[in-house]
């Protein structure tokens, strides 16, 4: 399938699963969650063009995360535009921040830029702490608009909303996967040095991925504070970002698109139902534990477990 | 008469206190077979990686085809025609024969090409690449799937994929029967005469001495001796370097 | 004045880097020598601290030799850990991305196992020495950041002696360099890696207890500490346990000026942001092998 058809398809099935979902759906509360599952689909899938696609592990997707939430606090006071330009902001800051700690520090070894991406989270957490015109550590209140600039309430403009930003990481992995670019992001990951000598730009495909990478988890950051409504930087920045983020391609797979998704959907759902009905930090559990294990017996995801003879990424 | 090709000068390189290359002087022509010895660790993986930019040379220079490489990247001495293959192959795992070899003409031959490659054009150079090095049946396997004489082949090919007009080849045949040995060495023979400049670097000495127009001898991080395969294997530091005192 | 703030500020902040160097000298080993990316070290330097307090809540026991009294589990800890880390990754040649993951993994298992024990509340420890202070001239030190600082340079400097001197601690020293002439020379590096990873948890054992002692503790503390020990360890040079030192105290000076003058919720910015330079700029450390 063409990477154009692709996305023509992916469009078709985001207005398809919202009209569904305004239709038969009557309980809020679907709606609610379901923004939650749709963001780690975003996430998951941005951390897998850098992890799984160019295999450089990022620790610190908290940190892009909060600078597109964090965007958008500032942006709301200063003048509050409406949700998208907030997203295209977000992913810009959070692409440029991406791109600088790239040229920082992917010359290293992976290990180096690994860490690096901690830091990066808790530096950015830090500085937002210490604002006081974002609330400083005491938090900041966001009202909702009182209508929605579409169809029914706010809520299901913020879903809506999700449901396209989710819909486009995906096309955007799809057509990475497939193009000239994926091929070159396979061997940096396969093998550095020799993708190198065969005349792969190594460093400049690698602040690609990062920058591609980052903005999106900005892009997903930014419509969180109408979300949530009261945002301070301990929730912002929740270590639980950083873990599912890495879980979740792990657990579903990380060598395409559909690894992510379906790692997203199928932990996303698992803490939903678990943060209601046991605690939510048991569930915090389930999901460390479940990353550790699949690191260490399945390292290939649940796509890996389902197909394990056909590892074929690309179509020649 | 040919142009030279590789310009070296005075090239050196350390590891901390560990002199590896040690004012390294050499030129290379137009479509010359150049074998390079020397016993272990006298430095030829060393200038190796130091030409193809694998690592940074601490002084001097290399010139190749008119453009000075001092600084520039791995990959852009790749696309300007110096392509080199590497002595344990270094596959990519995760993709297929074909597509391993798909890398470098995405990459470097649309460079040097300058038009755009079309699919069919990549697809076909693919075809020729494979039969070139007999792994036609082999296209989408993958790398873990092949023997050692097939990995070692497709890691030639993979040079070869670059379009280079200069081809280092390390060490391709060691631990190679005689048979596959004469296979390589045919191989290279062939692209020699399509106008490929080859460097071969070699401890199988019977395919050194029928390959190579000229014998360069690295001893520990020095050159000690440049000239025909008779000249150099009669040279006297040479003798004392493989065989002692 | 402001001389009195800042011979004290750079006084503490010795004394907080000599603690630093505890918490750090287990990641110089698994880190700095045997190259495994132990993202979850603080992690247990906490859990070292909450065994601690509970043995001084419970039975009284005082911090230091609980400290002393929990190393062999943690030990033991260590080399199942390594166990299941060689098995699944190293064998594999997989360390790289996947390794790292597992220990973030643990990293987070031990936090919130941790959160779900004892809740989200500072636990502290009692012991004869905490509440004092020393005064000399206008330096004001007080003796539980002194002790801690004390008793890391005691453990640093009998881990140098091990290193140096014992077989054991010479093989340690040589598998991080070059693991094959080890095996030439038949010894398994894999055992050698075992025990000197078994050591580095051992080391967050007492790690902890200092910690406990120095402050109140809760399990999300670990995070602030990361940043900490990989700047330390990465500015140090990676194994070399003297420019570890000098980099702790480095940091710990710098923090401490930090909170003094800036306020200390700025503190955390300054390792990691020590740590994102050093990387971008000098990755090989202040006295580190090139």
């Amino acid at each position: 399938m063409k990477n154009s058809t692709f996305c023509l398809l992916t469009a078709a099935v985001v207005i398809v699963v919202f009209a569904l979902a305004m239709v038969a759906v009557t309980n809020d509360y679907f709606f609610f969650a379901g923004y939650v599952v749709l963001q780690y689909i975003v996430l998951a899938t941005a951390w897998n063009i850098l992890g799984g696609y160019t295999g450089y592990i990022n620790f610190g997707t908290a940190g892009f995360f909060a600078i597109g939430a964090y965007a958008s606090v500032v942006l709301h006071k200063l003048w509050g535009p409406p949700i998208p330009v907030l997203i295209l902001v977000g992913g810009v800051l959070a692409g440029l921040v991406g791109l600088g700690m790239g040229v920082l520090t992917l010359r290293l070894r992976g290990v180096f830029f690994a860490i690096g991406t901690l830091a990066l989270a808790i530096v950015v957490q830090t500085f937002v702490t210490n604002w006081d015109y974002v609330g400083g550590s005491r938090g900041v209140y966001i009202i909702r608009p009182a209508t929605a600039p579409l169809l029914g309430t706010y809520i299901h403009y913020l879903f809506l909303v999700m449901l396209a930003l989710a819909g486009f990481s995906i096309a955007l992995a799809r057509c990475i996967e497939r193009s000239t670019l994926g091929f070159g992001l396979a061997a940096v990951r396969d093998d550095e040095q020799a993708a190198e000598a065969a005349g792969v730009p190594t460093l400049k495909l690698k602040l690609i991925s990062t920058a591609l990478s980052g903005a999106l988890m900005g892009m997903a950051g930014a419509p969180l504070p109408y979300y949530v409504t009261y945002l301070d930087p301990t929730s912002g920045f929740n270590l639980a970002y950083a873990v599912n983020s890495i879980a979740m391609p792990l657990i579903g797979g990380m060598t395409s698109w559909v690894g992510p998704l379906l790692g997203a959907i199928f932990l996303g759902t698992i803490q939903q139902a678990a943060t209601v009905t046991i605690s939510s930090s048991l569930n915090l559990l389930l999901v460390g534990v479940l990353l550790v294990l699949f690191v260490v017996v399945a390292p290939h995801g649940l796509i890996g477990l389902w197909q394990p003879r056909r590892r074929s990424r690309v179509s020649s | 008469m040919s142009e030279t090709l590789l310009q070296v000068r005075g090239l050196s390189k350390h590891f901390g206190g560990f002199i590896a290359l040690d004012d390294i002087s050499l030129d290379i022509k137009e479509g010359e077979r150049i074998g390079l010895i020397g016993p272990n660790g006298s430095g030829k993986s060393t200038l190796v990686n130091c030409l193809s930019g694998a690592l940074k040379h601490d002084s001097g220079s290399v010139r190749f085809d008119g453009n000075a490489l001092d600084g520039m990247p791995a990959y852009q001495r790749t696309r300007l025609g110096l392509a080199r293959s590497f002595q344990l192959p270094k596959p990519f795992r995760s993709l297929t024969v074909v597509q391993n070899l798909h890398v470098p003409l995405l990459f470097t031959a649309k460079h040097r090409a300058g038009a755009h490659l079309s699919t069919a054009q990549i697809d076909a150079r693919c075809e020729e690449l494979l039969h070139m090095v007999a792994l036609d049946g082999k296209a989408r396997v993958r790398p873990r799937d092949l023997t050692q004489i097939e990995m070692r082949k497709l890691e030639l090919a993979r040079a070869m994929a670059a379009a280079p007009k200069l081809l280092i080849a390390d060490e391709a045949m060691a631990g190679l029967s005689h048979s596959e040995v004469d296979d390589i060495l045919a191989l290279l023979v062939k692209l020699n005469q399509s106008g490929v400049t080859v460097i071969l670097i070699e401890h199988i000495m019977r395919a050194v001495m029928s390959f190579s127009d000229r014998l360069v001898c690295l001893v520990a991080g020095r050159k000690v001796a440049d000239g025909t395969p008779r000249e150099v294997v009669h040279n006297p530091d040479v003798e004392r370097a493989y065989l002692g005192e | 004045m402001f001389a009195d703030l800042l011979v004290n500020a750079i006084a503490s902040g010795i004394v907080l880097g000599g603690f630093y160097a505890a918490v750090s000298v287990g990641l110089a080993i698994s880190f700095g020598m045997l190259d495994i990316g132990n993202l979850a070290h603080p992690a247990f330097v906490i859990l070292g601290s909450f065994c601690v307090y509970v043995l001084n809540q419970r039975w009284g026991i005082d911090p230091l030799i609980g400290g002393i009294v929990i190393t062999p589990f943690f030990f033991a800890l260590g080399a199942g850990l390594y166990g299941i880390y060689h098995y699944s990754f190293e064998r594999r040649g997989e360390e790289g991305l996947r390794g790292l993951a597992f220990f973030f993994g643990i990293l987070f298992i031990t936090e919130v196992a941790l959160i779900l024990s004892f809740g989200v509340d500072y636990r502290f420890v009692q012991a004869f020495y905490i509440d004092d202070t020393l005064h000399i001239g206008f330096v004001d030190l007080a003796w539980r950041t002194l002790v801690p600082c004390l008793a890391a340079f005691v453990m640093i400097g009998a881990l140098q002696l091990f290193m140096s001197r014992t077989y054991i601690g010479r093989a340690i020293l040589a598998v991080s360099q070059d693991s094959l002439a080890l095996r030439l020379m038949s010894i398994n590096p894999n055992r050698v890696k075992l025990i000197a990873f078994s050591l580095s948890l051992a080391t967050a054992a007492i790690a902890g207890a200092l910690l406990i002692i120095i402050q109140p503790v809760e399990p999300s503390i670990g995070r602030d500490y990361i940043g900490r020990v990989f700047a330390i360890v990465v500015l140090g040079g990676m194994g070399s346990f003297p420019g570890m030192l000098c980099a702790a105290i480095l940091l710990g000076v710098a923090e401490s000026l930090t909170a003094t003058f800036y306020g200390p919720s700025w503190a955390p910015a300054v390792s990691f942001g020590i740590l994102l330079l050093t990387l971008a700029f000098r990755p090989a450390g202040i006295l580190g092998r090139a």
